[in-house]
């Protein structure tokens, strides 16, 4: 990268080696709270490197405390993205979408400085674009799939529909920058739940502009909110915080996970873990992915059984 | 001690909606600009305008005017073997090939270009078709988007709708389409068609073509394989030489239950699959413990969208006689502040009747309705001098035998008549040979509850009427047709399940 910074640097290499005739400017790369991009309150940052030992950014290193505002913005949030019409959510997803296609040739850039190679990186970025389309058209439709009209023995009308469970915190996989995030993320929102979203830590660029593609998506501020920083940091105060309501672990640390399982009890969140999902493949998508952040609510109505017209005709 | 309950007097709103005052509204017509509508349209086969082999061509018109806005072929049956061999082409070579999540993205891009070309599309669906311009900018064309949106969705998940079944498409779609709601009808045809991996032939009725064409323009904008969605414009015999092509492998078809009819002789040994989407005579039912001014409001929605053009429309008002008085006096004061007249203003409530051959049917009904011995009362309402136009119209003392209680008008005409329990109403709604909608008016939930498991219909509202959503399955019973169109189950007809 022919820039004044030898280390640092973010942008795409022109791959020519010269001097360009302008500075580049450098773009920070911040956390995402309630619509806003803060840096993380602590101050604290930390630089990951890639595999030829180029440093990528001054990533914030976010703390205990960005996590329980991104909370806060998740819950403020809540109550009006899971009233949004199911059509409308998709909607927003695929404007998702759209703004991902647009900006494909930054993430593959970025996918690039972190270790990925062009073709592995048009892939992923096609892949993640893919998916959210995939979940726009689940947003409207899941629920016909796993909601049943009971036929019980007595005289009443009974269903059972899922809902959304509220806040969810999400451990991103931790081996790929885009898809993974995009993955997890995107049938928890499709079911009308809000989240934290902890990207990956040592490749965490594309978390941070993926950001920008959801703050430039008509998606409420609140719904996602993204941070960078450690999952063994972070980890014990997402199973601690007593409004979350279900946590979303991508990653193969088995005393992490015991330790989300044990800590979780306090509020009895729900807990998933994908250890071993292959995101690159068809089973890294499924409308079963929504059902992990949805709760089951039946209703009961009575029904009247007094006409003794039997609708015959 | 025993305490008498003193009967509470029964709490009405008496107030008479006052609109006879020097207020009136002015003119808000929307302009007509935004609408580009060529002086002559060609057929659209194979992704490209091909001149009709008949070299024949018709006038549509704007029935509010009786102006001509375009001329459309007549396809004949070769036209339609070309479409037919053009659409089993493209199933053959493309479309049943193409990975279903690209096959999603183009119906999504359709869906967006719909979305982009709103206005314009609504526009023309008023010149072309007489519905108010609230109408179509605010329920046809957005509905009709949405129902691309939707069905987009679901092209790459089919394997989860069916479960332990193999979906596969069916081949070539033949539809035929009414003139009520043109555009959306033609959405819920092909939507449903293409995410399912099927291929299109698709006619839309001979008075209102335009917004079809629209569509025809906006298939080839999306990139949209060349023969994948054929769009034919014509009249019956257009259609009869669709259904009767032996290369169709579907035929669906929304119009009249005497069409409806016809297609299952036509197509009866043969392997073609239909659906049918024919008349209806709802009832719209109002107990006396409803929300009367919400009923009311209901009722006039349910008779009045559209003029009345509507399948499901609420055509036979059933109310429970305890409220009736007050009910028809509220409807009589109701249809005279509904404004009738141009279609693209936008204070307009309703427009003009499609066709004059429609507007005829009406007359006759009206006619019928009086000699048959049921008091008649239409709004005061000045009709404009050009056009086709007909004030909203109640029927009351309608005996169950009547003609304008038994057979579909497809008009703005009510007919009322009263019940005094349950059992009666279910056995008066249920009493004809239609079923593809109903309403009930109550309070009680229970109520709700019972009478929906009671009517023999496909679709019943309750506390509203009219309503429709992608997500929600609408057909009918009986000789309302069969198969559904909508949500989930809008799939099944065009899947062969293994």
């Amino acid at each position: 990268m022919a820039t004044s910074s030898k280390n640092i640097t973010t942008a795409p290499s022109n791959g020519t080696g010269t001097t360009p005739a302008r500075l580049e400017v450098l773009k920070t790369y911040k956390i995402y709270i309630g619509g806003q991009f803060p840096r993380t309150e602590s101050g604290r940052y930390y630089i990951p490197v890639n595999a030829a030992g180029r440093q990528l950014a001054n990533v914030c290193l976010s703390s205990r405390k960005d996590f329980r505002e991104a909370v806060v913005a998740a819950r403020a949030a809540f109550g009006g993205w899971s009233s949004r019409a199911a059509f409308n959510r998709g909607q927003i997803l695929y404007r998702m979408a759209e703004m991902l296609e647009g900006r494909k040739t930054q993430f593959i850039e970025e996918l690039l400085l972190q270790d990925s190679n062009r073709r592995a990186a048009e892939k992923e970025v096609n892949l993640a674009i893919d998916r959210l389309i995939y979940y726009a058209g689940w947003t409207d439709k899941y629920q016909q799939l796993f909601s049943a009209v009971n036929p019980v023995a007595s005289s009443h009308f009974n269903f059972s529909a899922p809902e959304p469970m509220g806040v969810v915190a999400i451990i991103a996989p931790q081996d790929t920058s885009l898809l993974g995030l995009v993955s997890v993320m995107a049938p928890v929102i499709a079911g009308g739940n809000t989240c934290v979203l902890l990207g990956a830590e040592k490749k965490p660029l594309c978390a941070v502009t993926f950001a920008e593609v959801l703050n430039s998506s008509d998606l409420p501020g609140g719904v996602v909110n993204i941070l960078t920083g450690q999952p063994d940091e972070l980890a014990p105060w997402m199973a601690d915080h007593m409004d979350v309501n279900a946590v979303i672990y991508c990653g193969q640390d088995t005393a992490l996970q015991q330790l989300l399982r044990e800590r979780s009890a306090g509020n009895l969140k729900r807990i998933t873990i994908h250890d071993v999902t292959d995101w690159e493949e068809n089973e890294g998508q499924s409308p079963y992915f929504i059902m992990d952040t949805q709760e089951i609510k039946t209703t009961w109505h009575p029904v009247e059984n007094i006409a003794g017209a039997g609708g015959g005709y | 001690m025993a305490v008498q309950k003193k009967k509470q007097p029964r709490r009405s709103n008496t107030i008479k909606l006052k609109f006879d005052t020097s207020w009136t509204y002015a003119p808000a017509p929307e302009s007509r600009s935004v609408a580009q509508i060529a002086p002559e349209y060609d057929l659209f086969i194979n992704g490209t305008w091909q001149k009709p082999s008949s070299g024949e061509y018709f006038d549509t018109i704007n029935p509010a005017d009786e102006k001509v806005l375009s001329r459309v072929a007549a396809a004949n049956e070769k036209d339609v073997d070309k479409a037919v061999s053009a659409a089993r082409q493209a199933y053959d070579k493309v479309w049943r090939r193409m990975p279903a999540k690209e096959r999603a993205k183009y119906i999504f891009r359709i869906a967006r270009m719909i979305q982009e070309k709103a206005r314009e599309l609504a526009v023309i669906e008023s010149l072309d078709g007489g519905k108010p311009i609230r109408e179509s900018r605010d329920f046809d064309v957005p509905a009709a988007a949405n129902h691309f949106f939707y069905y987009a969705g679901w092209a790459d998940k089919l394997e989860y709708a069916f479960p332990n079944r193999q979906c596969s498409p069916l081949g070539v779609a033949g539809q035929i389409i009414p003139w009520n709601f043109p555009l959306l009808m033609a959405a819920w045809k092909i939507a449903p068609a293409l995410a399912t991996g099927n291929t299109v032939v698709l006619k839309p009725a001979e008075t209102t073509p335009l917004t079809a064409l629209k569509l025809a323009a906006i298939l080839q904008e999306a990139d949209l394989p060349p023969g994948v969605v054929n769009i034919l414009t014509g009249a019956g015999a257009t259609g009869a030489a669709i259904v009767n092509h032996p290369d169709i492998n579907k035929i669906a078809f929304t119009g009249s239950t005497e069409v409806g009819k016809l297609i299952q002789r036509a197509i009866a040994g043969t392997p073609k699959k239909a659906t049918l989407e024919l008349g209806g005579k709802a009832a719209n039912i109002i107990f006396e413990d409803a929300p009367i001014d919400q009923a009311v409001e209901g009722v006039i929605n349910g008779i009045f969208f559209n003029q009345g053009h509507v399948c499901c429309a609420g055509s036979r008002l059933y109310v429970q006689e305890s409220v009736a008085a007050e009910v028809i006096r509220k409807l009589k004061h109701r249809i005279e502040t509904l404004i009738v007249g141009d279609p693209l203003d936008k204070n307009t409530d309703i427009g003009a009747i499609n066709s004059r051959q429609q507007l005829d049917t009406i007359h006759r009904y009206l006619a019928i309705g009086k000699k048959e011995g049921a008091e008649m009362y239409e709004s005061s309402c000045a009709l404009p001098r050009k056009g086709f136009f007909c004030r909203p119209t109640i029927f009351t003392n309608v005996a169950q035998s009547n003609r304008i209680a038994q057979e579909e008008i497809f008009g703005p005409v009510l007919a009322i008549l009263t019940f005094r329990t349950d059992d009666e109403v279910i056995e008066k709604a249920n009493n004809t040979p239609y079923g593809l909608s109903a309403g009930v008016w109550t309070d009680k939930g229970s109520k709700i509850f019972n009478m929906t498991k009671r009517l023999r219909a496909g679709v019943v509202w309750a506390n509203t009427f009219n309503k429709f959503d992608p997500t929600s399955p609408f057909g009918g019973y009986k000789e309302s047709g069969y198969g559904r169109e909508g949500g989930l189950h809008g799939l099944l007809p065009y899947l062969s399940l293994r």
